[in-house]
């Protein structure tokens, strides 16, 4: 391999951190008890298989798609609950922003209650509240949407556990290898140092990572207040000194 | 000391019991976008081998799980990725190498409409065998479980597969093997958790 002067080949991508990210058998949240793989996971360095990923366009998305208040609501019509827009960006471990990015999100309604025929809970559906929306990063990264802050919920784990406040991603990078979801939560909500599902991540600096903040500069005054959550996801390692086969 | 200032990968959670809202809500009766995301992975006639893929996602009790959301990544017949990041060439274009399923409602089996994937390199250069990556969330998994689907009528080129001669405990490999079950249908259930518990990947 000869070494001149050009700019860094992207590599692979960087291990996951096992060590920050939760284990797969968390006690504490019983359904993960027999969902929990046993063995140890098969490391190996990303191949092309995890380097590619669908590409979704702008295109696709509708005028509402990243509305919540009004994707689902009669016209004339608006979901109910406190009015909220949640913003941030979708970055890589590298600190670049992720452009392109398809974000879906899903969550319960004011009063904590899921559109979904499994769903038990007895509080009200609100029918003008689907409670699922998606949009796509634009250039540097960024995202926005608008919703009604979501209710905490009970639910059948502990004889008497209740879910933070929280909302629900899904995140698709450049690389499947990328693929993650996880949840937002609200700073300030009581329910987080109790809940079994946010304490399988394993630190404080852990939970913080998934904590919006309020942010006043980004509210719509006598509208909406804001709510700040950045998402990152895995990098590349960036490298003059990448292993590869002559030719490749 | 300096500091390095890479950022941390957001941690995972778990998908929940209502993924199917989120990631399909017009399965769960939620009518918006027009349809969901991954239903189909050919946008007209495609090159190759038609095949469709089914299987089930069972618990560590054998229980199959209705709250899963499975999606399947793979090359065309050619081994080319309709994506942005694939240089090697244009991949079928009525091909989205996409695909995502809730699983059935009932008996929670997933299908896939796709096609046989052809061979990719590895980094290295050598081949690997044509598979599909396969990416599992559900209600009780903390991290999305990645794995590869393989196929049982590739032995010349699993028996030389990087990562197929790679696993220490090589009566695991057949937990990787999709299998014939009928003409162009194939067989690949998953197990979360006991004596066939399926490889699956860090990566
Ligand atoms: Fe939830």
């Amino acid at each position: 391999m000869s070494l001149v002067n050009t700019p860094p080949r992207t590599g692979g991508f960087i291990p996951r951190d096992r060590s920050w990210q939760p284990d797969a058998l968390t006690p504490q949240y019983k359904t993960s008890v027999r969902r929990s793989p046993q063995s140890a996971l098969l490391s190996f360095p990303s191949t092309l298989s995890e380097e590619t990923s669908p590409v979704f366009g702008h295109a696709m998305l509708g005028e509402l798609d990243n509305d919540l208040i009004l994707n689902y609501a009669k016209p004339g019509e608006s979901a109910i609950g406190p009015r909220i827009i949640v913003h941030g960006r979708v970055l890589d471990e590298n600190g670049r922003g992720v452009p392109g990015a398809l974000v879906e999100f899903w969550q319960a309604n004011a009063g904590g209650r899921y559109r979904h025929k499994k769903e038990s809970y007895q509080a009200a559906l609100d029918p003008n509240f689907g409670g699922c929306g998606r949009t796509i990063t634009g250039e540097d990264g960024s995202y926005e949407f608008r919703t009604i802050y979501p209710g905490p919920y009970p639910w059948p784990n502990g004889m008497n556990d209740w879910r933070p406040a929280h909302i629900h991603f899904s995140l698709f990078g450049h690389g499947f290898a990328q693929r993650l979801i996880t949840q937002m939560y609200f700073e300030g909500d009581p329910h987080i140092p109790l809940c079994p599902i946010l304490s399988t991540v394993k630190s404080q600096e852990a939970i913080d990572a998934l904590t919006a903040l309020l942010d006043m500069n980004r509210t719509v005054p006598m509208d909406s207040r804001a709510f700040k959550f950045d998402m990152v996801l895995r990098g590349r390692r960036q490298t003059y000194f990448e292993n590869r086969t002559e030719g490749l | 000391m300096q500091r390095l200032d890479y950022l941390r990968e957001s941690p995972s959670q778990t998908a929940g019991p209502y993924v199917h809202i989120g990631c399909t809500p017009n399965f769960t009766g939620i009518e918006i976008f027009g349809g969901d995301l991954g239903t189909s992975m050919k946008t007209g006639p495609v090159q190759g081998e038609e095949i469709t893929i089914r299987g089930t996602v069972f618990d560590g009790t054998g229980t199959p799980l209705r709250d899963a959301m499975i999606e399947i990544w793979q090359p065309d017949a050619a081994g080319l990725f309709p994506s942005a990041n694939e240089t090697r060439g244009t991949a079928d274009p009525n091909f989205t190498g996409w695909g995502r399923s809730p699983g059935d409602m009932v008996t929670g089996e997933f299908t896939f409409e796709t096609v046989k994937p052809g061979a990719v390199p590895y980094p290295d250069g050598r081949m690997q065998a044509p598979h599909i990556t396969a990416w599992i969330v559900a209600r009780g998994i903390n991290i999305g479980l990645h794995t590869r689907i393989y196929f049982a009528d590739e032995e010349a080129a699993n028996a030389t597969d990087p990562i197929l001669t790679r696993l220490e405990h090589q009566n695991r490999v057949p937990t990787l093997l999709a299998r014939k079950e009928a003409d162009g249908v194939y067989r690949f259930d998953i197990h979360l958790q006991g004596p066939n518990e399926t490889v699956f990947f860090d990566i």
